[in-house]
């Protein structure tokens, strides 16, 4: 069947379902959302008016105010720089590392619905709340999956990251017209296009981020470090599971406005993995990832912006470059420690009395 | 030197357990662990068959038998992990895989289990052992104190319980913590990162996490596997110092000769229950012949 004659077949299937029944359900939501809207503009506008006074402190032009679509990257780089570092390391710990690429695809797959029901049936919403929707289903069901059969299958993950990616391209497809045009700035990311909008729409992700993984992060850990050990202890480990690979779906629509879906995984992965060759704690190690995402992200968009290249591309390099950095100091710390180590066998003290006792042979 | 403060300060805290058993309802009689007829399988085909088994509190039981024995599923069974096909499966007299007193019971897994290349320090890994005694679980739990004391006293209870929300340590916690390492010799490594650790170290930092978290019942599933000869002695050494102060210890092993040596009381296993009596009994047996199927003999070392 071919694409125009399916556009019109779709069609008429949405015109038959009233749009107005969605009218009431807009409104509720709406007035809900518009109250937070606002507050979130406000932020925005303060932040306007921070950049500003950067502005004319350093005289950067990347910072100059005819440029807000700069300002409003700069906010949303640095809220991916703290979240999906964040998030990212409690799944890079777990070998999940991949499946922060599997929701982006999926994630792409939300966009494409988004897309296409505003086009079919007006339905006003931004892509990037239907992507949020759409991958977070797609987490869960990676999540169950696994359950069901008992481990995190790679098998299961590869066929959602496909399936996820087919149905977006198949949506766009049936689209014909002027979104195809529209499609790339996912796909790849785009500084100029992060609107007002969506930058409010991650500020409410980053916030739910945040907040989730402050109350819920001693938890994280140790389900994290040792699942049954967890799961003996009284915690709920589906649960925690669930609720990390839905942040991560979260984290990853967030990150793709400027990252693009093909490489925003990078972002949960490459800075942990600096981090994890540097830090001796866990929660230096965190804090280490967070700086050095913050790190790639600033400077990856100065010099997207002096470039005039991809951002997303860039800030990758830049934050693979640091990794490399980073293997090459935690070598260094190695070699070093290991030079002054002989302060062991303090170990032994309190159990000689007992092996006494029980002797040995 | 210091090891007697350790031991007497370990023992006022077991001490301190028996009250807060009461409080939680269930009667100090209940055995730690009480399993009947218990059948489970993953397949149609059972793993685990009509298997009984009682520890009582401060027993030192050593269930062994050949790989693929069902020692490990029988464990699972036993710490509530898996719920059985048929029979029953309790701790503390609650049914196990309901059980939710989780800070009552330690685990300390195979070597090769855990760890991984993870940066994070030995005193981390302890702290985790106070996490079922902290953050938000606590509010939502059985025993509500916490929510009762906010309806009581509103303000003066508030801090404690964002507190416990936010996963705060507080210092009974911590001192819980540093009393822990203590314990096992490892106050030296507190900040060391645990892949840098020797195997025999890690283990001991993983029983320190359960001491932390005060565990009744300690659980080791062949917590020796790549542990150097000689910290495996040591760590039978601190076992037994652990069970001698009150702490059940129940030891899935397949090394004999560190069985017969250290455990009061054998449970021989091999899909059905082979033996189950004290060690000296077991060393005149023949369940082991019958259970491993073949000339097996004790006092060897690495009896693969």
């Amino acid at each position: 069947m071919s694409i125009d004659v399916a556009a019109p077949l779709v069609w008429s299937v949405f015109t038959i379902v009233d749009p107005s029944v969605l009218l009431p359900l807009q409104g509720g939501v709406g007035a809900v959302g518009d109250l937070v809207f606002g507050a979130l503009t406000w932020l925005l506008e303060q932040w306007y008016w921070l950049m500003d006074w950067a502005y004319y402190f350093t005289r950067l032009e990347m910072l100059n105010p005819r440029y807000r679509f700069m300002h409003r990257a700069i906010l949303v780089g640095l809220c991916i720089g703290v979240m999906a570092p964040l998030i990212g390391t409690f799944l890079v710990h777990r070998q999940l590392a991949l499946i922060g690429d599997a929701l982006a695809h999926t994630a792409f797959a939300g966009v494409a619905v988004g897309l296409f029901l505003n086009a079919v049936i007006d339905l006003g919403v931004s892509p990037y709340l239907t992507a949020v929707v759409v991958a977070m289903i797609a987490a869960l069901f990676i999540e169950i999956i696994s359950e069901v059969t008992n481990a995190y299958n790679d098998v299961s993950m590869a066929i959602v990251l496909s399936t996820g990616f087919a149905l977006g391209t198949t949506l766009i497809s049936l689209n014909a017209g002027g979104l195809a045009v529209g499609v790339n700035q996912y796909l790849f990311g785009n500084l100029a296009t992060v609107s007002p909008q969506s930058a409010a729409i991650l500020l409410v992700l980053f916030a739910v981020i945040v907040a989730t993984v402050t109350v819920t992060r001693n938890q994280l850990l140790y389900v994290t470090f040792d699942e049954t050990a967890a799961a003996v202890s009284g915690i709920p480990v589906n649960w925690y599971n669930r609720i990390t690979v839905m942040l991560t779906a979260m984290v990853v629509v967030g990150a793709m406005q400027i990252m693009g879906v093909i490489l925003v995984a990078a972002m949960l992965v490459v800075p942990v993995a600096g981090a994890t060759q540097v830090s001796r704690s866990f929660s230096e190690s965190l804090v280490v990832s967070v700086v050095l995402a913050e790190l790639a992200v600033v400077l990856g968009i100065a010099v997207a912006f002096y470039a005039g290249a991809t951002a997303g591309g860039i800030i990758v390099l830049v934050a693979v470059g640091i990794y490399v950095c980073t293997v090459a100091v935690g070598k260094v710390q190695t070699i070093r420690g290991n030079q002054t180590t002989p302060d062991v066998a303090s170990i032994e003290t309190d159990s000689t009395e007992a092996s006494a006792g029980v002797g040995d042979d | 030197m210091s090891s007697s403060d350790t031991d007497s300060g370990t023992a006022t805290d077991t001490n301190e357990q028996p009250p807060s058993a009461t409080d939680r309802g269930d009667p100090a009689s209940d055995p730690v662990v009480d399993i009947e007829d218990v059948t489970f399988g993953y397949t149609a085909t059972p793993v685990v068959e009509g298997v009984s088994l009682t520890v009582e509190s401060g027993e030192y039981v050593a269930i062994v038998g050949p790989n693929g024995s069902g020692k490990s599923t029988l464990m699972q069974l036993l710490l509530g992990l898996l719920e059985p096909d048929s029979g029953t499966a309790r701790l503390f007299g609650e049914r196990a895989d309901r059980f939710d007193d989780g800070e009552r019971v330690g685990y300390v897994a195979q070597n090769a289990d855990v760890g991984k290349e993870m940066p994070i320090t030995v005193r981390e890994v302890v702290k985790m052992g106070r996490f079922p005694h902290i953050g938000f679980d606590r509010l939502v739990d059985d025993d509500q104190s916490l929510v009762a004391a906010l309806r009581e006293k509103p303000l003066g209870t508030t801090r404690g319980a964002v507190e416990t929300v936010f996963g705060r340590l507080t210092r009974s916690d911590w001192a819980a913590v540093d009393d822990a390492l203590e314990t096992v010799g490892m106050t030296a490594f507190a900040d060391r990162r645990i892949t840098q650790l020797s195997g025999g170290q890690r283990q001991r930092a993983f029983i320190a996490r359960a001491l932390a978290s005060q565990a009744d019942l300690l659980v080791l599933d062949e917590p020796t596997v790549g542990v150097d000869a000689e910290s495996v002695d040591a760590f039978y050494d601190l076992l037994a110092a652990l069970n001698a102060e009150g702490i059940t210890v129940v030891l899935i092993e397949h090394d004999l000769g560190a069985v017969v040596e250290h455990a009061d009381r054998v449970v021989c296993l091999n899909r059905e229950l082979y033996f189950d009596g004290q060690t000296e009994a077991f060393v005149e047996s023949d369940a082991l012949a019958r259970a491993f199927g073949t000339e097996a003999r004790l006092l060897t070392e690495g009896s693969e």
